[in-house]
């Protein structure tokens, strides 16, 4: 990033994910905006721009246009302010394009916002907004879903790996354990392998509690130059240093291997150059696991371990808080919750909190550096940000 | 759910109706679904091509809570399926026990009905796999 502004977080804020039944989506992401100006210490007319990660407004709120929609809301119409859409991964892509607002010069002050408000409307019609995730014309159109996606990759796993379902949902079990002590978690209470075997098969293989539930939620974070950042908030500065994003076939059949999610590990290569380090030099991990096995793929494509071997680390303790790589402590997709377009800010927001030693109970010991990664479709869009805590 | 539209499916029958890819004239690579350009070769100089009808099943799922305007169909089937020259295509699965599904069987493309667009819309048809006859 050499010629680029250096780019640091100084504010993050968050609604509780979960069912909100009385509050719409402009209700939770204004509150969350709040929250993180408050964070910074700092007003809303600061604010010159906000780049909001939203997936599915349009098919589950009939609203589109929601740049104008919540900057009036929030009473700074006037700012620049867009949404920001890449599936699942609209949250990381807004939290990226805010990176870039602030690194190129153009903005000082920028929020990076993600809110999904998915309880409005039944199952089945989530289901039909979640799979405009991949190919409308060829994928939809089959009638399959978005768990069947990662259902076909589930098995393609299992075969080529030798890896055993009871392995694999040892991951939601990990973060059922984490989320009872996260407020802002979703589901905060234990689970057991036998409870996640027995569950509802949703998508053969794929059972209830190997899924990220339906979630109501928003995040923010609040950027600015680093030096900026360091007249704002003197006690603990978070500073991004390193953001990609990277795509790959929309779709799984047109990829050569369906088992590794290219775009992670062009994402991640970039961002470790980026930052400087090997995966080996990050302390606290938040990875995309919209599914059980994702979670095992993304620790495997982000480096922690070689493909293949995702479970091991599962098994081994080495994804706990005390472990070599501790992941998705907050809960993760499954037990935090899974508010579409808000979670790559979530992400954003708990791996702040962890750096600068605010994560309560599930606390990593002096964590400095922490990375998060998001995923749009079924891994047609990742981004991976890596932070950092200076002294 | 997707907007029904008429336009859009009348559009779409050349390449629903078959199994239609393309070929890069450049560097032979085959495409499903068609692409613009080519992303081995960068070339835009490709020609649609019929693909194989037969294949065999990579992996498959059973999907029990679907889109909306596949309700009244579930349980069924879909698979991933490579073709005889090693495409791959995601296609429902049709006329199977679900019992019989498992990687490796031989699979053969068939004509059906895909999805209907309710009331004001039409139905929609095109490729399913079904257990290959012998």
């Amino acid at each position: 990033m050499i010629s680029m502004r250096r780019v640091a977080i100084v504010g993050v804020g968050l609604t509780k994910v979960g069912e909100h039944w009385e509050q719409s989506l402009r209700d939770l992401y204004a509150q969350a905006v709040l929250n993180a100006i408050s964070d910074a210490g700092l007003e809303l007319k600061d604010v010159q721009a906000m780049f909001i990660g939203n997936m599915s407004s349009g098919c589950l709120q009939g609203q589109e246009h929601l740049g104008s929609l919540l900057a009036t809301h929030l009473g700074i119409q006037g700012v620049a302010a867009v949404k920001v859409e890449a599936a699942c991964g609209s949250g990381g892509a807004a939290f990226h394009q805010a990176v870039l607002a602030i690194a190129s010069g153009y903005y000082d002050l920028v929020i990076a916002g993600g809110v999904e408000k998915m309880t409005d409307v039944g199952t089945e019609y989530l289901t039909s907004a979640l799979i405009m995730a991949d190919d409308q014309e060829y994928v939809a159109s089959t009638g399959i879903s978005f768990a069947g996606l990662n259902a076909l990759i589930y098995r393609l796993y299992m075969e080529k790996y030798n890896v055993k379902q009871e392995d694999i949902a040892q991951f939601p079990v990990h973060e059922h354990y984490y989320a009872q002590f996260v407020d802002h978690a979703q589901y905060r209470y234990p689970i057991t392998v036998e409870q996640v075997l027995r569950s509802t098969v949703v998508a053969d293989p794929i059972r209830l509690l190997e899924c990220s539930p339906t979630s109501d939620g928003a995040a923010a974070a609040v950027l600015c130059p680093l030096e900026m950042a360091k007249e704002i908030r003197g006690d603990c500065i978070v500073e991004v240093v390193g953001s990609a994003l990277s795509t790959d076939a929309i779709s799984l059949n047109e990829r050569a291997d369906p088992t590794t999610f290219t775009a992670t590990v062009k994402a991640a290569e970039k961002a470790y150059k980026m930052a400087k380090i090997t995966p080996q030099d990050v302390d606290v991990v938040e990875v995309h696991d919209a599914y059980s096995i994702l979670g095992i793929i993304d620790l495997e494509d982000l480096g922690f371990a070689e493909k293949g071997r995702g479970v091991e680390l599962v098994k081994e303790g080495e994804i706990a808080k005390e472990g070599r790589i501790p992941t998705n402590l907050s809960g993760g997709l499954k037990a935090r919750g899974h508010p579409i377009g808000a979670t790559g800010i979530y992400q954003i927001v708990e791996i702040v909190k962890q750096l600068r030693g605010e994560f309560g109970k599930n606390q990593v010991d002096n964590a400095e550096v922490g990375l998060s990664q998001s995923i749009g479709g079924i891994g047609g869009t990742v981004i991976v940000n890596i932070l950092r805590r200076l002294r | 759910m997707v907007t029904p539209s008429c336009p859009r499916v009348w559009r779409e029958q050349k390449y629903k109706y078959r199994l239609v890819g393309v070929r890069c004239n450049r560097c032979g690579s085959i495409y499903y679904p068609l692409v613009r350009v080519c992303s081995k070769c960068k070339s835009t100089e490709l020609t649609p091509v019929e693909l194989p009808r037969k294949g065999i099943l990579l992996s498959y799922t059973i999907i029990h809570y679907p889109p909306v305007e596949f309700k009244k169909y579930a349980p069924y089937a879909v698979g991933l399926v490579e073709l005889e020259n090693g495409t791959k295509v995601i296609a429902q699965l049709t006329d199977i026990d679900f019992s019989e599904l498992k990687p490796g069987i031989k699979v053969e493309a068939v004509f059906r009905r895909l999805r209907e667009q309710g009331e004001e819309g039409i139905i929609e048809y095109g490729i399913k796999f079904r257990r290959a006859l012998e």
